[in-house]
């Protein structure tokens, strides 16, 4: 029997996993496109999001801001000792920043979608983990059209949980978006396959999303140095996935304006249509 | 003492001194400044029974001072970031509500941006690296990010090393003689050599066997 020969040491190039840096944007271009092409304008033009709601689970949405408008609804969850679980009507608004960030992403992309706040986590973004659960599977039990979650637990007691949230969410047609760590460590729900989950690119078109051939992450959105809303009606200049997600949400709310039948594995084949890395796009 | 306290203490003989995993900190820090150019960078610990930031490692600007200061674990940048645990990356920490500016000032060091970058050893957050003032000429890149999320990778494991030296140390400290011993017999265990390493293993296989009866 003659020896099994190494294969040839000419390994790929590392393809990007957790952000697509400029220079990466070549090595990841895909090849197939589609019998009819599916372009941005099919896609979301002239949409503006109506008839769409978005829900935001995160630190909460300041009221009054002006790049961040109306928000149709605003609740604060808690989960008391005895383990029972309280989605009260929120007057704190934000106490962070980082949801009025991710609302007034939405909103410059979707004018006229309805916002939602459930409010997780507290002052310096933090949280705790039931609290997080409970939030997410009140806003699921909602039915909202898109849920975004610029955030991720690293924790594995509750990954069943979330799991079993994220398939329920997807089955009821609710698109969870949901952002990839920053870094290279395992987190949750955005590993998930049925969320869409996203990444940052470097380019400062927030319509423009590359489809990662190389998942978990599956898009990479608008994630660097990009000037938002924040807590006391200024703005703030920031990057990270926690601000690429908020760009699918609102893509997802604009092609659902547009497309109100189509169901969370549909929108994500769109994206993927569209992306520029995509052949026909290129 | 329990079989806890004995582990502990074989390890204090066998995992050699505090002071080479702080000077493996200090490594990095020092690598890290160096690679982006930048004018001080810093690793702070979480210590939990505090509740408290501890300036463990300190590049450039401070080193000289700052290595033991310690910070309410909620402060600024790193507090944030080892709460959330998430990356920071600020270009102008004036603009940032978030900067804590008094602690800052506490420090000597009032940077005009900052790289922060949580250490993540499984699901723990052990701590935070800071890179202060890297030159502005250039745009912030995701490369950058990412190349700072190695540097993480390397000192949270470093972190940890230095948590469980100083853990098997403290258990020696308040273990006593009978733990002490058990700690040295370890240490010259790994020193020794040939012959004379061969007749201690069997002195301790035979106490063994005498101590179990």
């Amino acid at each position: 029997m003659p020896p099994v020969s190494e294969p040839e040491s000419d390994e790929p190039e590392e393809l990007p996993a957790w952000s697509l840096p400029a220079d990466a944007v070549e090595r990841i271009a895909a090849p197939e496109g589609w019998p009819d092409r599916v372009t941005r304008e099919w896609a979301w033009g002239s949409s503006t999001g109506a008839g769409v709601t978005v829900c935001i689970l995160d630190s909460g949405v300041e009221t009054g801001h002006p790049l961040v408008g109306r928000v149709d609804r605003a609740v604060a969850i808690s989960v008391a000792e005895d383990e029972s679980v309280l989605a009260e009507e929120d007057g704190e608004g934000d106490l962070c920043g980082h949801g009025t960030a991710c609302a007034g992403i939405i909103r410059s992309l979707a004018p006229e979608c309805a916002l939602v706040s459930v409010r997780v986590l507290g002052a310096g973004y933090t949280g705790s983990g039931p609290v997080l659960l409970a939030g997410l599977r009140w806003a699921v039990e909602q039915g909202y059209d898109v849920i975004n979650m610029s955030l991720s637990t690293t924790k594995s007691q509750f990954v069943s949980t979330l799991h079993e949230l994220a398939d329920r969410a997807y089955f009821d047609r609710t698109i969870l978006v949901a952002s990839a760590h920053n870094m290279p460590v395992k987190s949750y729900p955005w590993r998930f396959a049925s969320v869409v989950s996203v990444g940052s690119h470097e380019s400062a078109d927030p319509y423009e999303v590359f489809s990662n051939p190389e998942p978990p992450v599956e898009l990479f959105a608008r994630g660097l140095e990009l000037e938002v809303p924040w807590i006391g009606g200024g703005t703030l200049r920031v990057t990270g996935n926690s601000f690429a997600t908020p760009h699918v949400a609102g893509l997802c709310a604009l092609i659902l304006s547009k497309h109100p039948g189509l169901q969370p594995f549909e929108v994500k084949s769109v994206l993927r249509l569209v992306s520029t890395n995509v052949e026909v796009n290129r | 003492m329990t079989d806890q306290d004995l582990r502990a203490a074989v390890a204090a003989g066998v995992l050699g001194a505090e002071e080479s995993y702080r000077a493996l900190l200090r490594s990095i820090v020092e690598t890290a400044r160096a690679i982006f150019a930048a004018k001080a960078s810093s690793i702070f610990l979480l210590d939990e029974a505090t509740d408290e930031l501890v300036f463990e490692a300190v590049a450039g600007e401070g080193e000289e001072t700052l290595v033991g200061m310690r910070l309410p674990s909620g402060t600024g940048i790193a507090g944030w970031v080892v709460s959330s645990r998430q990356p920071l990356v600020i270009e102008d920490v004036g603009r940032d509500p978030r900067f804590g500016r008094e602690a800052a000032e506490s420090t000597g060091f009032v940077p005009k941006g900052l790289m922060a970058v949580p250490l993540l050893l499984e699901e723990r957050s052990l701590g935070v690296l800071e890179v202060l003032d890297r030159p502005q000429r250039s745009r912030f890149t995701l490369a950058e990010m990412d190349l700072l999320g190695l540097f993480a990778g390397q000192a949270a494991i470093a972190l940890d090393l230095l948590q469980r030296a100083r853990t098997a140390r403290s258990v020696m400290e308040d273990g006593g003689e009978e733990v002490a011993v058990v700690a040295r017999i370890a240490e010259r265990l790994q020193t020794l050599e040939g012959p004379r390493r061969d007749a201690g293993l069997r002195l301790l296989a035979a106490l063994e066997e005498v101590l179990r009866g």
